[in-house]
Formats: C-alpha cells, sequence, structure tokens
C-alpha cells in the first residue's frame, strides 16, 4: 500500500465528480438545455438589440481593461510585497485578500460613497472634469478592485520561489534593469500573469454587486450584461430571455478562457524555444 | 483490481449531496415574503400579531418577514421559498405566482380594497426649499434638472413611478398615449443614476446627493424626511398623482402544505383591523380604515389620484405593455 496524503482513488474521484457534477456542470447544463430550447429566432431577437449588444461591449471590454490594470498594478504590488523590507508589509499583504472577503455590495457602496461627486475623492476629481462614480470609468473601477487580488496571489508564491541565479548572472554579464525584466525576469514570471491575468478577467466578466451601485445602470451608457439578466428576471414570467443571455456570457467567456490558454501555450513553446 | 469497490465510494458523495432533505417548518410558525419599503411596518405588525394571537388562543407563534425587491421576491416563492403570505409591491407579481398554481387566479377578489390593506401614491421629495422650484410633472424635463427614480425592471415601486408619469400625461386635455410616451421618454433623459430598488434610488439622492427631484412613494417620502430631518427636504405633490396599492395574499398551496391556513389568514386580517391599520399610519402608509385614516389626516398631504384600473385597466395588462421583455420600457431605453 502507497502512503498517501489523501483518502484512496475512488473516494477522492467520487467527491471530485460529484463537486463538478453537482455543483458546477448540472447549472451549467440546466442554462444550456433553457437556452437550447428556445430556437434560433428568439436567440437572435434577444442578442441583437443595440442594447443587448452595448451591454456586452461594456462587460468584455471593462473587465480585459481591469484584467490589463490588474496585470500591471498586480506584478508591481507583489514585487514591492516579496522582494522589498519595509514596515507595516505583512498588513499589507493582508490587505491585499481583502476584496476577496468584502462582500461586493459593500465594496460598491463604498467606492460610490468616496467617488460620488461630492464624495471625499470624487469631489477633488469633480474640478478637474472627471467623473468617475455613475460612468464606465466607475464599472472599470470596481472591475478593477475586485480582480486585484486574484493576480497578486497567483503571482507571489512564484516571485518568492523563483531562484536569484539567472539575474545576478544577467548582472554580472552587463545588463541594464531593463533588461533585466524584460529578457530575465518576465519570461519567467509570464506564464502566471497570464493565470492572474485569466482569472480577473474572468472574476470582472461576472461581477455584479460592486458595480450595479456605482454604475448608474443606466441604458446604453453603463449598463452591464450582468444587470440585465437581473432585469429580465424581476420583470417576471418566463426565465427564457434571461436564460439566452446567460448562454452568452458562458459562452463568450469560454471563448475568452480557451484563447488565454491558448496564448499561454503558445507563451511557453515560444520560451522553450528560445 | 478493486473495481467492485469503486462503483459504492463514486455514490456515497452523489448520495450525500441529495440527502439535503428540507426541514419543515411546523404550524405555529409564519413568513411573510414583502417587497423592500416595508421593513419597519412588518416589524412592528409580526410583534403585534404573534401578541395578539398569543391572547386569543395561547399559541406561541413566529412570525418572520423577507424584505427584497418585489419582483425578486416573487421569483423566490416561484422557485421554491416557503412563503405564507405574500405583501408585495403589485398585483402581478402575486398573479405571476397565480400563474404557477400557487394560488387562485382570482385571488385579488378575496380580501376588500382589492386585497390591499393600505395604500399609498407617487410624490417627488426635493431639497430644502425646493431650490429647482419643482411643482409639477413638467417641471421634471426641464432642461436644469436631474430626477431620481429606480429602474423599473427590477423594482416595484419604480414601475408605479413610471405609470404615475404616463397617467399623468395621458389624462391632461388633450392627452394622448403618443404624448405620454414623450413625456416618460424625456423623464428618463433626466435620470442619471438608475438603482435597482427604492432604497437605493433614496440613498443615491438622500446620502450622496445626486440630483434634484426623487420619485417616491409618499411612505417613504415621509420616512426619509423624517429620519434625515425636515430641515433637509421638502415634499411636492404633483397636481396628480396614482393611487398605489400593494397587495396581500395567502399562498394556498403553501399555507395548506404547512398546516398554517388559519394563522395566515388571520394574519392578513390583522392588517385590515383598528390594531394593524394603525400601525400601517404609523409607518406612513395610507390607511383604509376612515376612522383611522381620520385620526393620521394630519401627517398626509391632500393629493388628488387616479387608480391603476382606471387608467390602465389591470397589472397583468399593464405589465405586458409596459415592462415585459421588449415592451414600452425597453423601447424607451433603447433610443437613448
Amino acid at each position: 500500500m502507497r502512503n498517501r496524503a489523501l483518502p484512496g482513488f475512488g473516494l477522492s474521484l467520487g467527491v471530485t465528480l460529484a463537486w463538478l457534477g453537482g455543483i458546477v456542470l448540472l447549472p451549467l447544463a440546466a442554462l444550456a438545455w433553457k437556452s437550447a430550447s428556445l430556437g434560433p429566432a428568439t436567440w437572435w431577437a434577444q442578442v441583437s438589440t443595440r442594447r443587448v449588444l452595448h451591454a456586452l461591449s461594456l462587460s468584455f471590454g471593462g473587465a480585459l481593461a481591469a484584467a490589463v490594470i490588474d496585470m500591471l498594478l498586480g506584478l508591481l504590488l507583489a514585487w514591492v510585497l516579496v522582494r522589498h523590507r519595509f514596515p507595516l508589509r505583512r498588513l499589507c499583504d493582508a490587505l491585499v485578500d481583502l476584496p476577496f472577503a468584502l462582500p461586493t455590495a459593500v465594496a460598491g457602496i463604498a467606492l460610490t460613497a468616496l467617488y460620488a461627486p461630492e464624495g471625499w475623492i470624487g469631489r477633488w476629481l469633480q474640478p478637474l472634469g472627471v467623473q468617475v462614480a455613475y460612468t464606465r470609468l466607475g464599472v472599470l473601477l470596481a472591475m478593477v478592485f475586485v480582480g486585484l487580488p486574484f493576480v497578486v496571489r497567483t503571482l507571489q508564491p512564484v516571485l518568492e520561489s523563483l531562484e536569484r541565479e539567472p539575474e545576478e548572472a544577467a548582472l554580472t554579464l552587463g545588463a541594464g534593469p531593463w533588461q533585466r525584466f524584460r529578457r530575465v525576469l518576465l519570461p519567467m514570471l509570464a506564464p502566471t500573469l497570464l493565470t492572474g491575468f485569466a482569472l480577473a478577467l474572468a472574476r470582472a466578466v461576472g461581477e455584479y454587486g460592486s458595480v450595479i451601485y456605482i454604475s448608474g445602470n443606466l441604458p446604453m451608457r453603463t449598463e452591464i450584461v450582468p444587470l440585465l439578466i437581473v432585469q429580465k428576471l424581476d420583470s417576471g414570467g418566463d426565465t427564457g430571455p434571461a436564460a439566452v443571455l446567460g448562454a452568452v456570457m458562458l459562452a463568450a467567456s469560454l471563448l475568452v478562457l480557451l484563447a488565454v490558454n491558448a496564448l499561454q501555450r503558445w507563451n511557453r513553446r515560444w520560451t522553450e524555444a528560445g | 483490481m478493486k473495481r467492485p469497490t469503486l462503483l459504492p465510494k463514486l455514490l456515497l458523495p452523489l448520495l450525500a449531496l441529495a440527502c439535503c432533505a428540507t426541514a419543515q417548518a411546523a404550524g405555529d410558525r409564519l413568513l411573510n415574503v414583502s417587497y423592500d419599503p416595508t421593513r419597519e411596518l412588518y416589524k412592528q405588525v409580526d410583534a403585534a400579531f404573534a401578541a395578539q394571537w398569543k391572547q386569543k388562543t395561547g399559541q406561541d407563534v413566529r412570525v418572520t418577514t423577507s424584505n427584497g425587491g418585489s419582483g425578486k421576491q416573487s421569483r423566490a416563492v416561484l422557485d421554491g421559498l416557503e412563503a405564507d403570505v405574500v405583501t408585495l409591491a403589485l398585483a402581478w407579481d402575486i398573479d405571476a405566482l397565480a400563474d404557477h398554481g400557487l394560488l387562485p387566479k382570482a385571488w385579488q377578489s378575496r380580501l376588500p380594497d382589492n386585497s390591499t390593506p393600505y395604500t399609498s401614491s407617487v410624490v417627488f421629495l426635493v431639497r430644502k426649499g425646493n431650490p429647482k422650484h419643482i411643482r409639477d410633472w413638467p417641471d421634471l424635463i426641464r432642461d436644469d434638472v436631474q430626477v431620481i427614480t429606480p429602474n423599473p425592471k427590477t423594482s416595484g415601486g419604480a414601475r408605479w413611478n413610471f405609470l404615475a408619469a404616463w397617467g399623468w400625461a395621458a389624462r391632461q386635455n388633450g392627452g394622448s398615449a403618443d404624448k405620454a410616451r414623450a413625456y416618460v421618454s424625456q423623464l428618463y433623459q433626466h435620470v442619471p443614476v438608475l438603482d435597482t430598488g427604492a432604497r437605493g434610488a433614496t440613498n443615491t439622492f438622500v446620502q450622496r446627493g445626486i440630483g434634484d427631484v426623487l420619485i417616491a412613494w409618499e411612505n417613504e417620502a415621509l420616512l426619509s424626511r423624517q429620519e434625515a430631518g425636515a430641515d433637509k427636504f421638502d415634499i411636492v405633490v404633483p397636481s396628480l398623482t396614482i393611487l398605489t396599492e400593494p397587495p396581500v395574499a395567502v399562498v394556498d398551496k403553501l399555507v395548506d402544505k404547512h398546516g398554517t391556513r388559519q394563522l395566515a389568514e388571520a394574519y392578513l386580517k390583522f392588517l385590515y383591523a383598528p390594531e394593524g391599520q394603525e400601525l400601517a399610519a404609523k409607518n406612513f402608509y395610507r390607511p383604509r380604515l376612515p376612522a383611522v385614516a381620520a385620526k393620521y389626516a394630519a401627517q398626509f398631504p391632500p393629493v388628488k389620484t387616479f387608480t391603476l384600473a382606471e387608467q390602465f385597466g389591470d397589472w397583468r395588462k399593464a405589465q405586458t405593455t409596459y415592462f415585459a421583455d421588449g415592451g414600452v420600457y425597453d423601447q424607451i431605453s433603447e433610443g437613448r
């Protein structure tokens, strides 16, 4: 009998399948089933309206932009937390997780209170002609907020276990800081960075709680797809139209995540070849 | 190979997952599924009713009220929330339950006054001193005015707001459906923030300081003024507005399942009785009982109203025309 940390294969597999089946696959299959039973005409009528297209572009465009910002900010933050020692570092480290734990509605209300035209920060931005709350900028802000810990927390362990030798070798060979970053560090971090990016992106696409407080929810301007889905559900009657939008979100998210995966594979091949 | 033992082990967790039996409440508990701004009202009603029931029958009962957006609450009951009674913002949300066989389609004629023990109306809350001189509906579409009202798709209260504006425009001299539509679509262009619920809209106006006027139910407006202090806000009553009738009903299928029919019916009767009517009035809902209405007349400004039935027929019609998927509100929203 081999020594195993976890119970045997049968039980582990059973738990995994039950979990995946009951909690992930079954609801998604029900969604696909419900929306597939509607027929192409309904689908087209639901998806092709200007309002839905606008919401889709805001949800995915905003999430992409937020994930890029998260990737850059997260890299910086993880770097500072891992490579530098400074007072209150542990506190800062703990703070990173806050967006994970905070109920998203609380985050949304807090951000709105800060960035509303009469809020603590908003009142200083107002004279500069910048309005954050109730604009697309606010949507972006909320999405950046909820996605940031994903990048930091995926990068941190990798940065910590990164060996210093390649960097030191580069240094002795006369590479400048920018060269060391681009030629040595970045290739080693790229796969993890992409994982963090994908996680932040997925989180931002599905984010509802915080966005609806700060966005103002104006049709054709700051309305995200999850809110459209809720609207279709709340106006009573059939769940079909909401299911169609849900299925579209699901398919689009799947495509985006597959693209990120492909990028990662391509990157690995490229790094190994180079 | 351990093949024979693999299957039971595989099934064990699946079985565990399936064995989530729903614990069923005994006949001494009552769940009232209500909409958002009735929080304060039903907290008091639940306690008063339980005390009265104890006095009459000697039985201890526990009444709880769940609050949320009216449409969401209705869907929750459809999806299995075990409500004994529903007290929602509009009749359509209970019609939807009747469509699924949870109660008879003619539920609204079972209790007096369209099954609405208390009413309110749609009024304006403006900043103290009314700096923008907002007197009536036409002022809301002036260039310098920003209006706060929640999203009619997600807020039952906001649907009444929409219908109040529509009804006012349609009932003017020379008014028509076309003119009403033009007015309402202009109105929504003056809305900078569309909150998903009535409480959210109130917060946006009161706490965030956004907008010049909040379209609100009279009870919410009076409550906001009481909480924020009368020196912060004024209430403006428009020349004509809608009488809002939030209905109540026993959910037959579920009370029979729980054995709580008698209790649930007594609970709703309590709302019509003097004690319940007093609580409604104290929470700024207009009571139906003339005696109680007279007693609290001073706190309510005079208001001229039309009813939903007079202007729109019934809620089912109003819902399909204006708020269903692809309805008038959706068309207006896309035109922005």
